[in-house]
């Protein structure tokens, strides 16, 4: 049997008033790919958020290799070398060059030599095929290149657990293509165990082994991927996967 | 006597407070961005204690007039047994009022660096002060040069008011002459062009300065 990377069980969220997320419970092996899908405001975003402690929850737990997460701001600090996240607004901070961003948390987090992090970086770079940018800043690069690199420098941390939350959200529909292939490839060759948010269903449907959807901060339903796509176990997926046109 | 010999007259006296405008206002503005980036990182850093009394010194500090003060330093200090001279009241003075305004610069720089970055950098594991030195100064410093080119100015041309106390600078030096002469056309021209001698070319050289440094621009 594959071995678990990550339970979450009775997770709860509110803030103030609101009542975000409801009960959630799941867990993903290592390799796995597991989309979260659901309309806007389900809670997609927020519970991805939650896996990595930039959002705080009110109850539950959060088991990462088989270890319960005490969630204090120095735990999460440590555990976010282990669980990669890229972001819609990519973020790559504009006052160092792509490498320096790259660079950063190898050297400074991991306390990797300069040396061998720029060579893992640079293998990585020409996976995503922007090596002869390392030494630009990001000003000067599209957004899917940005986005491409804020991935490399996710991955430069080596992390068991890929959290990717709307990635291609902002980018412009010719770009969209060449970063979902990126994710679609680090699933497939390097069996990276990744969380995904999209709106785009046919990559979903291309890449997910595990669907969750969510509705009003709950699971309504956990289904095989092959099997989502196709039949639905709720009515309301039903109903979403109909209004999406793909 | 001509205007021409009513200015050569009171030229050596302008040039003296020329000098002094000019040494008070740098002390003043390195002390201002010393005290100021004190208080903005005690505050950004949430130090306990420390960043409450920055925030009540930088109140009462915008909210009273530099005018006002003065005379504290200047009359009431003595009072209590401090007895500074009048140039250091005025350099004390300067550095209380401008550490605030340095203060609030740095701060709105800091705080212009958008949520997301920070966050990105806590995703790669980086510490407060790691997240601190590397991705949020880098960017607050350069968002805040605006604000703190418009404090220089400023505080330069406060430094007028340090006529109350008697401190010989540019505009005692001017008021003191027009007592005496009784030219003020002459000697309010001076004073004119005096401050526009420091003003104009400071202004000039930290609009480029600022367009250099402006945010988005790194890497040309």
């Amino acid at each position: 049997m594959a071995k678990q990377i990550l339970k979450v069980e009775h997770l709860e969220k509110s803030y103030r008033e609101n009542h975000i997320l409801h009960d959630i419970n799941f867990s993903i092996d290592e390799g796995e790919v597991v989309a979260l899908l659901g309309p806007s405001g389900s809670g997609k975003s927020t519970l991805i958020r939650c896996l990595n402690g930039l959002e705080p929850y009110q109850k539950g737990n959060v088991i990462f290799n088989g270890k319960p997460v005490v969630p204090t701001e120095k735990n999460w600090q440590k555990l976010r070398q282990q669980i990669g996240m890229v972001f819609q607004s990519y973020d790559l901070f504009p006052n160092l060059t792509v490498l320096d961003n790259i660079l950063l948390g190898p050297v400074k987090v991991q306390h990797q030599s300069r040396e061998a992090a720029k060579a893992t970086a640079e293998k990585l770079l020409d996976q995503v095929g922007l090596r002869e940018y390392e030494n630009v800043y990001p000003r000067q690069l599209s957004g899917g290149q940005k986005q491409r690199i804020a991935i490399v420098r996710a991955l430069a941390l080596n992390p068991e657990l890929m959290l990717f939350d709307e990635v291609t959200a902002s980018l412009d529909p010719e770009m969209v293509r060449g970063v979902l292939n990126i994710i679609s490839k680090l699933a497939q060759d390097s069996n990276m165990t990744m969380i995904v948010v999209t709106h785009e269903m046919n990559f979903a449907q291309q890449i997910a082994d595990r669907v969750l959807f969510l509705e009003d901060g709950h699971i309504l339903e956990q289904t095989d991927g092959t099997k989502f796509f196709v039949n639905p176990q709720t009515d309301r997926a039903k109903e979403f996967l109909e209004s999406m046109d793909f | 006597m001509s205007s021409w010999q009513v200015i050569q007259q009171g030229l050596p006296l302008f040039e003296k407070g020329f000098g002094l405008t000019l040494w008070l206002s740098f002390v003043g503005i390195i002390g201002s961005i010393i005290v100021g980036l004190i208080c903005s990182l005690l505050q950004y850093f949430q130090i306990p204690v420390l960043s409450r009394l920055a925030s009540i010194y930088i109140e009462i500090s915008r909210n009273t007039p530099l005018l006002v003060q003065l005379f504290f330093l200047y009359y009431a200090f003595p009072v209590f047994g401090f007895k500074l001279n009048a140039e250091l009241c005025g350099i004390v003075g300067l550095i209380f009022l401008g550490g605030s305004y340095m203060a609030e610069g740095f701060n709105g720089g800091f705080d212009g660096v958008s949520k997301t970055q920070v966050e990105t950098g806590k995703a790669i594991g980086l510490s407060r002060l790691q997240l601190a030195r590397y991705v949020v100064f880098p960017q607050g410093f350069t968002l805040s040069v605006p604000a703190l080119a418009a404090n220089m100015i400023f505080l330069i041309k406060e430094t007028s008011i340090f006529t109350v106390i008697a401190i010989p600078e540019l505009t005692n030096t001017a008021l003191d002459l027009i007592g005496m002469y009784y030219r003020s056309n002459e000697y309010l021209l001076m004073l004119v062009i005096g401050y526009a001698i420091i003003l104009i070319p400071l202004s000039i050289i930290l609009t480029i300065l600022e367009k250099r440094v402006r945010y988005g621009t790194f890497g040309n």
